[in-house]
């Protein structure tokens, strides 16, 4: 059989196809038809987390940091409950990341402030004395791109159903809305509302200024997607 | 027919084999710039305040892989196709004025695409999948690029003269459709200009940006199905079809066994697929997917070693060759790493090793003795072979390449060794406890205490470019010299080709 594959290379492509393609049948397939679910008190990212969401992804924060807790007892101990799939549930893409130069990121919002990230990320070491994390002080200047954020909320509102605009279960029984603007300047009010809160707590004097002047630091979209790490 | 050799066409793979080495030297030139910033932060503003946004670890880090990856290593891949391909199949691209222009086409698109990577990965425009970095526009290039090289790959297997295909043909072919089927299904997604507001208004903000069309846990288990898989058909399965050629011409000797490389290829063909589970291992994919990744990264190691063993044994008798020639030492040495990496990848996927080794320099470590010790080497070791053929002029420098061999080897194992060192202290300190139940370490003590690891492993990252700049610079000397060879050097090699 073999010999004859050999010489005709048509039949052979197809059963190598064949014998590649399958393993990705039986292991993949079966997870499609099973989308995960969100657990209850996962909330859609806001305009502002999502556009902080997407500075993450432009810095590639996550070839250092992995969002992801495995369930030992070190790592509950160190960074909180262990990850659980339905968490996930809005995570496009995920960012579990494979490589922990830096600690986990999953939970962050729970140990850490707007205070803090705001000095960390203008000095890490300054914080955290040995940390070898760059400085990131362009976040401080660059604009965070709202509406490339609102551009995905109405996409995956349109095509994957994401419930913007829609009570979602919270868990301590009552329910939160998230809101997507109706059009660009809508989604952009609401994005500058959330910053205003950001830049409240912060101590940088440009960035204060520019979000009382309507624009909004990448910074300040990072801290509220790293707040809503929960 | 008149009786004498064919006269290879080989103006696309000399092109290839141009971009193999710049891209290299790019890929391998940011590496060693991250591998120093992870020792010394103060790196990261190494071209100044100014541009640290593009010069900071996180910035470079995609450009290192994709260089290397889709840089290097494919065009590797394919310097060697339009090489191997016309030998193994006693054709000659010149024959055939569609497939030069098919051939000429797929380096032209693909060196268009190259540039964009570049420049989209130091703007920040990323997906954040590792090894599929790219945005939609860039992926539709890739597409295309990649059924152009389909299209040389089975257009010279039709006009063919040797009916059978020999193995590296197989490994080509596999290479096209494994990367094929991988590549699509991983970077489905949608582009957001899609989105309509209540409004009516669409195609808002970066008209590039795109959002994955799989969520959470299931996006994981699709990327590392990807991801686990690049590598197998980007860094094993043409690699082996290389070694399969390049081995047996350089030394003379004809394969071990044809049994051994059907069992092996097809082995790998099926088991390989499987393993992707392992890069999620305690993750919140199903327990069933972990099992299986881990169980069939173990059975991995079968048809892993087929290959390496009919390698080394190819060689039986004549290992004194191994003493007397530089380019046999390179593959051998090369054919010893792939049986290294692929056993110590095996042990990593059980899952005990596993909890400690994930997230760890380890993986850098194994990843990298695969990458340096295995296709870097092999893909030197090719153009090695083909540069005089090619050219048509003696290799400039043999004493050039046996320093090059062993200062790459010492990079190597520096490289490997300071890693292993550093996953293992990490991971054991992330999940040691005192005596009360408590952390033992905050995480900071688990980062100060890698800084001698790190310098170590710069310093063995810095000697293998050294390295591959000497391969570069004899390349150099080789391609500019006086023409010596008449013609084409023959090989009175069993193969006979």
């Amino acid at each position: 059989m073999f010999h004859w594959l050999e010489k005709h290379p048509f039949f052979f492509a197809v059963a190598v196809f064949v014998t590649i393609a399958f393993a990705g049948l039986i292991e993949i397939l079966p997870n499609f038809a099973q989308q995960s679910r969100p657990v209850i008190g996962t909330a859609p990212y806001s305009t502002l987390e999502l556009a902080g969401r997407h500075v993450y992804i432009k810095n590639s924060c996550n070839a250092c940091h992995s969002q992801l807790i495995r369930p030992f007892k070190s790592e509950t101990d160190r960074y909180g409950h262990y990850s659980l799939s339905g968490e996930y549930a809005y995570d496009r893409p995920f960012l579990w990341g494979s490589k922990r130069t830096g600690p986990d990121l999953m939970r962050v919002g729970n140990y850490r402030t707007t205070d803090w990230h705001e000095n960390h990320m203008k000095n890490p070491a300054a914080v955290v004395p040995g940390s070898i994390m760059p400085a990131y002080t362009w976040m401080f200047t660059n604009k965070a791109d709202i509406d490339t954020a609102f551009a995905e909320q109405l996409t995956i509102a349109q095509f994957f159903s994401v419930p913007y605009n829609k009570p979602v279960p919270m868990k301590d029984g009552s329910t939160k809305i998230v809101k997507m603007g109706g059009s660009v300047a809508e989604a952009n009010a609401l994005a500058l509302a959330e910053a205003k809160i950001i830049a409240a707590d912060m101590k940088d004097q440009d960035v204060k200024d520019a979000v009382a002047n309507g624009e909004i630091p990448e910074i300040v979209a990072i801290i509220a997607y790293m707040n809503s790490l929960k | 027919m008149e009786n004498r050799p064919l006269e290879y066409d080989y103006t696309v793979a000399k092109m290839f084999m141009f971009t193999t080495i710049v891209l290299g030297i790019v890929g391998m030139l940011v590496g060693v710039i991250l591998a120093f910033q992870l020792a010394y932060p103060g790196m990261n503003l190494f071209l100044g305040e100014g541009l640290a946004e593009y010069t900071n670890f996180s910035r470079l880090r995609p450009l290192h892989t994709d260089a290397v990856v889709f840089g290097f290593t494919l065009s590797g891949i394919f310097a060697t196709w339009y090489y191997v391909g016309q030998r193994v199949l006693k054709v000659s691209m010149a024959e055939s004025g569609f497939l030069m222009f098919i051939g000429k086409l797929h380096f032209w698109l693909y060196l268009v695409g190259v540039a964009a990577v570049v420049v989209s990965l130091l703007m920040g425009i990323t997906t954040s999948k590792e090894y599929a970095e790219f945005e939609w526009p860039i992926d539709i290039a890739i597409v295309i690029v990649w059924v152009l090289f389909g299209m040389s790959i089975f257009g010279l297997i039709g006009i063919r003269r040797e009916k059978s295909l020999y193995i590296s043909v197989w490994y080509y072919i596999a290479c096209f459709l494994g990367i094929a089927m991988l590549y699509l299904f991983n970077n489905m997604a949608i582009p957001t200009m899609l989105g309509t507001a209540a409004d009516g208004a669409s195609g808002i903000g970066a008209w590039y940006h795109s959002v994955s069309m799989y969520a959470g846990t299931n996006d994981a288990l699709v990327q590392w199905w990807y991801g686990h898989n690049a590598v197998a058909f980007g860094f094993t399965v043409p690699i082996v079809a290389m070694i399969y050629y390049f081995l047996p011409k350089e030394s003379g000797q004809a394969i071990y066994s044809y049994k051994l490389s059907l069992l092996s290829f097809w082995g790998l063909m099926f088991v390989y697929l499987w393993a992707g589970g392992h890069h999620l291992l305690f993750s919140t994919v199903p327990d069933w997917v972990q099992t299986m990744g881990s169980v069939f990264s173990v059975i991995l190691i079968l048809p892993s070693w087929g290959s390496a063993i009919n390698m080394l044994l190819t060689m039986k008798g004549e290992w004194q060759q191994v003493a007397s020639s530089p380019l046999i030492k390179f593959m051998v040495l090369g054919s010893t790493f792939y049986m290294f990496s692929t056993l110590e990848g095996p042990i990593q996927a059980i899952k005990s090793v596993n909890a400690i080794a994930h997230f760890t320099d380890w993986i850098v470590g194994h990843v990298h003795d695969g990458t340096l010790g295995w296709v870097g080497f092999m893909i030197m070791a090719a153009l090695f072979h083909m540069a005089p053929r090619v050219f048509k002029r003696e290799i400039y420098s043999k004493s050039l390449m046996v320093t090059q061999f062993w200062i790459q080897t010492l990079g190597v194992v520096l490289y490997f060794t300071s890693m292993w060192i550093a996953g293992i202290t990490q991971g054991m300190m992330w999940r040691a406890h005192d005596e009360f139940g408590n952390l033992a370490y905050s995480f900071i003590d688990t980062v100060t205490v890698l800084h001698p690891y790190y310098t170590i492993r710069g310093i063995g990252g810095l000697l293998y470019f050294v390295g591959f700049l000497m391969f570069a610079y004899n390349i150099y000397k080789t391609m500019s010299a006086r023409p010596v060879e008449e013609s084409e050097l023959q090989n009175a090699s069993p193969m006979g080709a």
